[in-house]
C-alpha cells in the first residue's frame, strides 16, 4: 500500500495549478459549482488542448500523450477543485475517446480523435430518451439502412452537452426485428449535430441552467461509417463506456467550490463578537464533510486504481459513483444550514453570502444521483454483480 | 500511490485468519467472555509465539521489526474473530509508548516481557466525571512528589483489561501551576506496577468483551524512574499514542463490519421468503450494497491513516477521519446487518451479537465521533 503521489505526479499536479490560477488571474474563468458539465468555454478548452490535456491517456500513436489513468486523476481533481470551465471536451475525454479506441474503426481513431484533442469537437452523450431512463435498453430511436446511410428519427433527452455540442454521440435501435432481449438490435453512432433533420431544445433544470437537452431526429441521414463498433452490439459496448462515465471526481467534486466558499465565509465571517467557524456546531458539521469527502476520494481514487490495471471500473465505479453524489448532496444542505435563513438568498440577490452558491448547489445537485446511473441502479450493480445476490 | 496489500501481508492476513478460525472459535469467545478473566491464557500464549505482541518491536527486544500497517492487518483479523483480551492495551498502549519515549533501562526493562506474552500492559487515562471529549484537559488524578519519587492518588475509569494486567500506563498531573492556563499541561506519564500496595480495581459490567475497569489509587508510591516520558510534558505521549489507538481501534471495527457484511450476505442468498432468497429484493440488495460501501470506504480510510503511521508521517487528521467513519460505519452496518437477519440475529446464540457489541464498545474507546470530528475541525484551520 502507497497513499502518495510520486514527485513527477506532484510537479504535474502543480503545473495544472500553476495553469489554472494564471486563467483565473487573466480573467477566463470565475471557479464555480457545475463548471465541468455546464461551463461552455471554446477559449478555456483550446488552452487546455495546447497543454497537451485532452486525450492525455490515449495512445500516442493516435496523438494522445499516453500518460496513466493517475495523471488525468490529478488533472481532473484540479479542474474540479478550481471549479473550471470543461464542459466543452470532458464528456468526449472522459467517455467517448475511449468508447472510439476500444471499439471504433481506424478511420474514426484518425479522424475524430484528433478533432476532440484539439479541443473542436465538443460531443454531446445521446443515450435517454422519453421511455428510456434507467431502463436504457427500451429506448426506441430508429437508425434504418438505406444504402450507404442510415437513417435516423427518434427522440434524446437529458442530452449532457446537448446545448452546445457539434458532434453526437447516441444509441439507436438498428434491428426491430431483435426486440427480445430488447437490449440486442442497438448501435453507437457518432456524427456532426450540424445535419439537417436535428433539432436542439434547451431542458431548463430547477435552478434555471441549460444543463441539458432534448434532441429530436426527423429523417437524419447519417453514413454507415458512423456507427461506432459492431452494428446491434451497442448495448454491450455503451455498458462498457457507462463504467467510465461514472468512474471521475466530478461525481464527488462537483460543486467542491461551494466547500472551499464555506469554509473561508465561516473562517472570514463574525454573527456577533465571534467567527462563525468558532461554533462547535458548525465545526462538527463542516468535519463530518471533509470526513465524507475523504471517504469519496479514497472510493474514487480506488476506482483509477482499477483502471491502472486495465480493467473497467465496474462495481468500484458504481459504488463510488452513487456514494459521493450523496456526499454533494450533504454538502449542499449542510452549507444552506450553516448559513440558517441567508442559506436560501440566490446569487442575484442583496445580502446573498458566497454567491448564492450553496441555495443553487442545493438544487442542482438533486440531479446528481439520477445522471449517469441513478443510486438505485448503481446499488443494484453492487450488490448483483460485486456481492454475488441474485437478480 | 497502490491500494492494495503487499504479499507479505497478505499472507500475514491469511495466516492470522486461519489461526483465529481455528483457535478462536465463537466457542471460546463465548467462554471467555463469561469468564473473569476475560482472556484465555493459552491463547494469548500461542499468539505470543506466533511472534503478534512483538510484531513491531525492534528484534533486539524480541519482535519481528514489522510497520504498523502491518499490525493493522493482524488487528483487522481480530476484529473479524472477535478475538477478546489484552492486546490494544498491550501493544498500542503499552509497548508502543515505552518503544517511542523510554529510557534504555525501561525498554530493557518492558519490552521482552511484552514479545514473549508475559507483560500485559494498560492504559489508565480517563476519569469519572471528565469530559469524554477532553480525557486529557479533565485528569485530575495527583502526583505529588514524595522523597525519590510520587505519590498517587485518585481514580481512573475505563482502564481496559486492568484487573489481568501487570503495569498500568497512567497520566496523572504533576504541575498544578500549569494546568491553570491548559488543562493539558502539567502532566506526566508514570508506568505503574500494579502488584504495588495502593492499587484496586473493580470490573465494570459493559456491552461489550472487554473488560473495563475502576482502578483507584490511595497513596499509591511510585519511583521517579517510572516516568515515561520527560516530567510534565505527558501531552506528547498522549499526542502520539492517540493516533496510533484510534487506529488500531478502527481496525478491529472494520474487521467486524467485514465479517458482519460477509454474514448478511451470506444469509440474504440462502434465507428463503415468498419463495425467493429474501437477497433477490432490490430493498435487501441496496442495504447489502450500503453496508459493503460503508465497508469499503472505511477499509481505505483505516489504511490511509496506517500506512501514514508506518511512515511516521504527520496522520492527525487521517486517524481522526478513520475513527469517525469506523464509528458512523458500524453503526449503519450493525443496523442493517441486523434488519436483514430478522429475528434470528437478535438471540443470544447467534454470531451477530459478538460483533454488534464488540463494535459499540470499540466505537466508544479511545475518543468519540464528536471529539475526533473536533481534530479534524482543528486540522481544517476552523
Amino acid at each position: 500500500m502507497d497513499f502518495k503521489f510520486t514527485e513527477e505526479q506532484e510537479k504535474f499536479r502543480k503545473e495544472v495549478r500553476d495553469f489554472l490560477e494564471a486563467e483565473i488571474k487573466a480573467g477566463t474563468f470565475q471557479p464555480s459549482c457545475d463548471a465541468w458539465i455546464q461551463g461552455y468555454s471554446p477559449e478555456f478548452t483550446k488552452k487546455v488542448s495546447k497543454k497537451g490535456w485532452i486525450g492525455l491517456t490515449w495512445p500516442k500513436e493516435y496523438g494522445g500523450q499516453g500518460r496513466s489513468h493517475i495523471d488525468r486523476l490529478i488533472l481532473t481533481e484540479e479542474m474540479l477543485r478550481y471549479g473550471a470551465p470543461a464542459a466543452c471536451h470532458w464528456f468526449a475525454d472522459r467517455q467517448i475517446g475511449g468508447g472510439i479506441l476500444r471499439y471504433g474503426s481506424e478511420e474514426q481513431k484518425r479522424t475524430i480523435l484528433p478533432k476532440i484533442m484539439a479541443g473542436e469537437a465538443y460531443v454531446g452523450l445521446g443515450l435517454s430518451e422519453p421511455e428510456a431512463g434507467s431502463d436504457l435498453a427500451s429506448l426506441r430511436t430508429k437508425a434504418t439502412e438505406s444504402g450507404d446511410y442510415y437513417i435516423i428519427d427518434g427522440q434524446k433527452m437529458w442530452t449532457s452537452c446537448g446545448v452546445f455540442m457539434n458532434h453526437i454521440y447516441m444509441v439507436a435501435r438498428t434491428d426491430p426485428n431483435l426486440a427480445t432481449p430488447k437490449h440486442r438490435g442497438i448501435s453507437e453512432f457518432i456524427f456532426e449535430t450540424s445535419l439537417p433533420g436535428i433539432t436542439i431544445t434547451p431542458t431548463i433544470d430547477i435552478t434555471g441552467s441549460t444543463a441539458w437537452a432534448e434532441v429530436f431526429f426527423d429523417g437524419v441521414k447519417i453514413p454507415k461509417t458512423a456507427m461506432i463498433g459492431e452494428k446491434n452490439r451497442g448495448f454491450y459496448q455503451v455498458v462498457n463506456q457507462l463504467d467510465y462515465e461514472r468512474a471521475g471526481l466530478e461525481r464527488l467534486m462537483g460543486n467542491y467550490p461551494l466547500f472551499d466558499a464555506i469554509i473561508k465565509f465561516v473562517k472570514e465571517t463574525k454573527w456577533g463578537n465571534n467567527y462563525i467557524s468558532k461554533d462547535p456546531l458548525v465545526r462538527q458539521k463542516l468535519a463530518q464533510l471533509r470526513t465524507e469527502f475523504e471517504i469519496g476520494r479514497l472510493l474514487t481514487y480506488r476506482v483509477v486504481m482499477v483502471m491502472e490495471e486495465g480493467k473497467a471500473p465496474n462495481v468500484e465505479a458504481a459504488m463510488a459513483k452513487q456514494y459521493s453524489t450523496g456526499f454533494e448532496q450533504h454538502l449542499a444542505s449542510l452549507s444552506m444550514e450553516i448559513l440558517g435563513e441567508y442559506g436560501q438568498l440566490m446569487a442575484e440577490s442583496k445580502y446573498a453570502p458566497i454567491l448564492g452558491m450553496a441555495p443553487h448547489s442545493f438544487l442542482g445537485s438533486k440531479g446528481y444521483s439520477l445522471q449517469a446511473g441513478s443510486t438505485e441502479v448503481l446499488r443494484g450493480v453492487i450488490a448483483t454483480r460485486g456481492l454475488g445476490l441474485p437478480a | 500511490m497502490n491500494f492494495t496489500l503487499a504479499e507479505e501481508q497478505e499472507m500475514l492476513k491469511k495466516m492470522a485468519r486461519d489461526f483465529l478460525a481455528d483457535k478462536c472459535p465463537k466457542t471460546l469467545v463465548k467462554e471467555v467472555q463469561a469468564d473473569a478473566k476475560g482472556c484465555s491464557p493459552e491463547l494469548w500464549q500461542e499468539m505470543a509465539g506466533l511472534g503478534w505482541m512483538g510484531l513491531v518491536l525492534p528484534e533486539k527486544f524480541g519482535g519481528s521489526a514489522m510497520s504498523f500497517l502491518d499490525l493493522a492487518v493482524l488487528l483487522e483479523e481480530m476484529g473479524r474473530a472477535a478475538l477478546p483480551g489484552p492486546f490494544i492495551s498491550t501493544v498500542v498502549t503499552g509497548a508502543l509508548p515505552i518503544l517511542e519515549f523510554g529510557t534504555d533501562e525501561q525498554k530493557q526493562k518492558y519490552l521482552p516481557g511484552i514479545s514473549e506474552g508475559k507483560t500485559i500492559f494498560t492504559l489508565a487515562l480517563t476519569e469519572p466525571g471528565g469530559n469524554p471529549n477532553d480525557d486529557l484537559g479533565s485528569i485530575s488524578v495527583k502526583a505529588s512528589p514524595d522523597r525519590d519519587g510520587y505519590v498517587i492518588n485518585g481514580i481512573k475509569l475505563f482502564v481496559p483489561d486492568a484487573h489481568i494486567a501487570d503495569f498500568l500506563l497512567c497520566f496523572a498531573r504533576t504541575d498544578e501551576q500549569a494546568a491553570v492556563k491548559n488543562g493539558h499541561n502539567g502532566l506526566t506519564a508514570f508506568i505503574l506496577d500494579v502488584k504495588s500496595p495502593g492499587i484496586s480495581k473493580a470490573v465494570l459490567k459493559t456491552i461489550g468483551s472487554d473488560k473495563l475497569c475502576e482502578v483507584v489509587f490511595d497513596n499509591l508510591r511510585v519511583p521517579k524512574e517510572n516516568i515515561l516520558g520527560k516530567l510534565n510534558q505527558g501531552r506528547d505521549l498522549y499526542q502520539k499514542m492517540m493516533p496510533q489507538a484510534a487506529v488500531a481501534k478502527s481496525c478491529i471495527i472494520l474487521g467486524s463490519i467485514q465479517q458482519m457484511l460477509e454474514m448478511t450476505v451470506a444469509y440474504a442468498k440462502e434465507r428463503v421468503q415468498y419463495d425467493k432468497p429474501i437477497g433477490s429484493f432490490q430493498v435487501i440488495q441496496h442495504y447489502c450494497a450500503n453496508m459493503a460501501t460503508d465497508v469499503d470506504g472505511l477499509r481505505f480510510a483505516v489504511y490511509q491513516a496506517a500506512w501514514k503511521l508506518s511512515e511516521g508521517l504527520p496522520c492527525l487528521q487521517e486517524a481522526a477521519i478513520a475513527k469517525v467513519w469506523a464509528n458512523e460505519a458500524f453503526g449503519r452496518v450493525s443496523t442493517l446487518a441486523h434488519q436483514i437477519h430478522g429475528a434470528i440475529g437478535v438471540t443470544i446464540d447467534h454470531d451477530l451479537q459478538f460483533y454488534t457489541k464488540q463494535g459499540a464498545a470499540a466505537a466508544l474507546s479511545f475518543g468519540s465521533s464528536d471529539g475526533w470530528r473536533e481534530a479534524v475541525a482543528w486540522e481544517m484551520g476552523l
